[in-house]
């Protein structure tokens, strides 16, 4: 079983989440981390889905997606080619002993502190997975009070775009006359 | 300035300009208003039925007998969640329907109005696709579009849910010319380097198999595969969803492989060095143990649906293509790979499969004093002959109607095979009937299937839509009962149906639903029955065909065992004489 990163462009319409969460379950795959949001185009959205796979269902889950109608294009995101990012906002406890070795590991992940109160902060941290569980552990015996999380985020390194290509509008084919 | 209509006007319309001649249905609240215009439609004939699964059912029969859009309609809540086992059926099998749905006004939904079901959100994995339109002028789009989808590429349902408010608005009608869905852009057409590949393979291969599914009469290529198995001399297996698509009469055809097929088809397949699969999905009922299927064959996969090519089976050539096209190019290529001197020699492999079918032809043991099910299905096909349309239930029945009916012609046999639909047969034998008044029309029933939709046959009867219905009343549900035999000790929980004690009685249900009702016990009035009710053609005809309750389907792959334990009879193992193998 490995991580797989897809970014899956899809219509911008009511509906087509639950299509593709649906799938997902219906199939039986996995998602571990699912981010959605809009792209350079309104009328395309972005899915970044995380699934864990052994390889030749991957290819699976790429064929039965793209059966999707409002499903445009799939690619998966990997490599040393590829930028991921997550970000977590994370409450931990820090009172006027501890708030020193708080900032100090806040500034060594180069995160940042965007809320401060008397026995608390707020980090926001942005990063790979890596990065982000790393500094969670380190925050760890201060106490954390609260972790919010967001899906991956993922982008290819270069001047190309995959949405580019999606963009061309589909060759539209005649329908029958039924006279 | 255009005309102003209603936008249940503008979907009657809609559905005229598809090409709609016949649709399957039940109005209720939320679809009332599409049923006023459609009083008017001089183009499209409504046919009540008693239950919506029926009208799904019979759009589906409608499709697969004559390839065209079958089309059920109901209303919102109940109507349209009585269409999902219809949808799921029609997914499984690559039947394209469309069903229009009511769905509460478009204010009202999500607040749990009355009959309120989010039919889009349930039909989301048992349809192709599917649409909510909540806004009239986007009625025509969405009627071509599901039309589209539902007949293109892998055929399939597709739902189009309709809110009251939007057929009750004030809206304008234009049918468009085309449809352009930038995800939708399904591959008809092979991939040339592929098909050469496949060739060089076939041409080269010893012990090949054609391994023929449902695709190949979707795609209408069963003169396409008549050419390519002549041309080949290459043995042909037809699938339970492909019966019909080579004749059964052809000396090249092993008949149908899978937990109840053919000793040679089944033995074909395992001993293969390559399978030519067209049209088909290695379906787990006809691999088996999946691990150890055709363990020695590499694979080419042709089918029009990429996500089913190395889904179960890894292919070594993947084909994506329709079957007509794929099995047209392939007869070229082969043509080019034979008139260069390449041919393996694969005639004593045929001769050794023509051997094994011979050998172990399909058969049944009559028992004294009791009718055999499979003589009474023997009989029906003999006397009404390849001409007529065979529609069968889920069951026992219905592998003795795939095994002892000869089909010699596309579309003449119509069932549900992936999802396994008990009830199948009356609604879907009524849609084909319905597509075609002057084919003679055979449902092959069980009593246990019977009993969950002959409902229909009092809209047969109301409609002029005279079936034949075959129950092979074995008073018990059959298959399962068989199960309980063989793994189970024959402890027979709730399988009896007792319905040789005629609770209820199918003669007197037959007359009170409208039809003629006839019963038969004995192989000697067999013969006789049957054709009394081949003369009956201004009704529809019951028979009660009371059989022996014992009889088994034969041969039998035992669920998640190898296709190697074929066994010919309880306990009997048919002998391959592998060291042979040429």
């Amino acid at each position: 079983m490995t991580l797989h990163t897809l970014s899956v462009l899809v219509e911008n319409k009511p509906g087509v989440l639950a299509r593709v969460a649906s799938l997902f379950s219906r199939r039986g795959f996995n998602i571990e981390s699912l981010a959605v949001g809009p792209t350079e185009h309104g009328e395309i959205s972005r899915m970044t889905i995380v699934v864990n796979l052994e390889d030749q269902r991957l290819e699976q889950v790429t064929k039965q997606l793209n059966k999707l109608v409002e499903v445009l294009k799939i690619v998966e995101i990997e490599g040393a080619g590829a930028i991921e990012r997550e970000l977590a906002l994370v409450k931990v406890k820090a009172d006027a002993q501890s708030r020193g070795q708080v900032l100090e590991t806040v500034q060594l992940f180069r995160a940042k502190v965007v809320d401060v109160s008397v026995d608390a902060v707020t980090v926001e941290v942005t990063g790979n997975r890596d990065k982000l569980e790393a500094m969670l552990r380190v925050l760890e015996p201060f106490g954390i009070r609260e972790l919010v999380q967001s899906g991956m985020v993922a982008i290819n390194r270069g001047g190309r775009s995959i949405t580019d290509r999606s963009l061309k509008p589909a060759p539209p084919v005649s329908l029958p006359n039924p006279a | 300035m255009t005309q102003q209509m209603t936008g249940a006007h503008s979907l009657i319309l809609a559905l005229e300009s598809a090409g709609v001649d016949t649709v399957f249905g039940i109005p209720g609240g939320a679809i009332l208003p599409a049923y006023d215009p459609l009083l008017d439609s001089t183009k499209i004939r409504h046919i009540l039925v008693r239950h919506e699964q029926g009208a799904g059912h019979a759009a589906q029969g409608y499709a697969a007998a004559t390839g065209k859009v079958g089309v059920c309609m109901a209303t919102s809540g109940p109507g349209a969640t009585n269409l999902v086992t219809p949808l799921a059926d029609a997914a499984m099998d690559s039947v394209p329907i469309v069903a229009i749905t009511g769905q509460v006004a478009s204010a009202a939904i999500g607040s749990d109005a009355f009959q309120e079901a989010d039919i889009r959100g349930i039909t989301m994995p048992i349809t192709k696709h599917n649409y909510l339109v909540t806004d009239p002028a986007e009625i025509p789009r969405a009627v071509a579009e599901a039309f589209y989808i539902a007949s293109s590429g892998r055929p399939g349902p597709v739902l189009v849910d309709i809110a009251k408010d939007a057929l009750q608005a004030m809206t304008t009608f234009e049918y468009p010319q085309s449809v352009s869905l930038p995800g939708y852009r399904p591959v008809t057409k092979p991939h040339g380097k592929q098909v050469r590949e496949a060739a060089r393979l076939i041409a080269a291969s010893r012990r090949p198999v054609l391994y023929v599914g449902g695709g190949v009469i979707r795609a209408e290529a069963s003169d396409e595969l008549h050419v390519l198995a002549e041309l080949t001399k290459i043995p042909v297996v037809t699938t339970l969803m492909a019966r019909g698509a080579f004749p059964d009469s052809h000396p090249l055809h092993l008949g149908m492989p899978g937990m109840h097929g053919t000793v040679a088809a089944v033995g074909a397949l395992q001993r293969s060095d390559l399978l030519i699969s067209l049209g088909a999905r290695f379906d787990d009922r006809v691999t088996g143990r999946l691990d150890s299927f055709a363990p020695g064959a590499k694979v080419i996969h042709a089918d029009i649906d990429p996500a089913e090519i190395s889904k179960n089976r890894h292919a070594d050539v993947p084909i994506v293509g329709d079957c007509r096209e794929v099995i047209a190019e392939l007869i070229v290529a082969l043509q080019a790979e034979y008139s260069a001197g390449h041919r393996g020699d694969s005639a004593p492999w045929l001769a050794t499969c023509q051997g094994w079918r011979d050998r172990y032809p399909l058969g049944y043991q009559s028992q004294d004093n009791l009718l055999s099910p499979q003589y009474v299905v023997e009989r029906i096909g003999a006397i009404a002959g390849p001409d007529a349309t065979y529609v069968a239930g889920v069951g026992q029945h219905q592998m003795w109607a795939a095994h002892f009916v000869r089909y010699e012609r596309p579309r003449s046999w119509i069932n549900s095979g992936g999802l396994g639909t008990m009830g199948f047969a009356v609604p879907a034998a009524m849609g084909a009937k319905t597509a075609l008044p002057d084919t003679v029309v055979w449902a092959i029933d069980g009593d246990g299937c019977f009993q969950m939709t002959n409902q229909e046959l009092a809209t047969c009867a109301l409609n002029g839509i005279p079936i034949k219905v075959a129950i092979i009343n074995n008073s018990s549900l059959g298959m399962v009962r068989q199960w309980q035999t063989l793994f189970y000790d024959g402890r027979y929980s709730n399988t009896d149906l007792h319905s040789a004690a005629r609770i209820p009685d199918f003669v007197k249900l037959a007359e009170a639903l409208g039809c003629v009702g006839l019963r038969c016990e004995s192989a000697d009035d067999v013969d006789d029955t049957i054709t009394k009710a081949m003369e009956i053609n201004d009704a529809p005809v019951v028979v009660d065909f009371i059989v022996n309750p014992d009889a088994m389907v034969w041969p039998m792959v035992a669920a998640g065992t190898s296709n190697d334990a074929i066994q010919i009879a309880r306990d009997l193992k048919p002998v391959f004489e592998d060291d042979d193998l040429p």
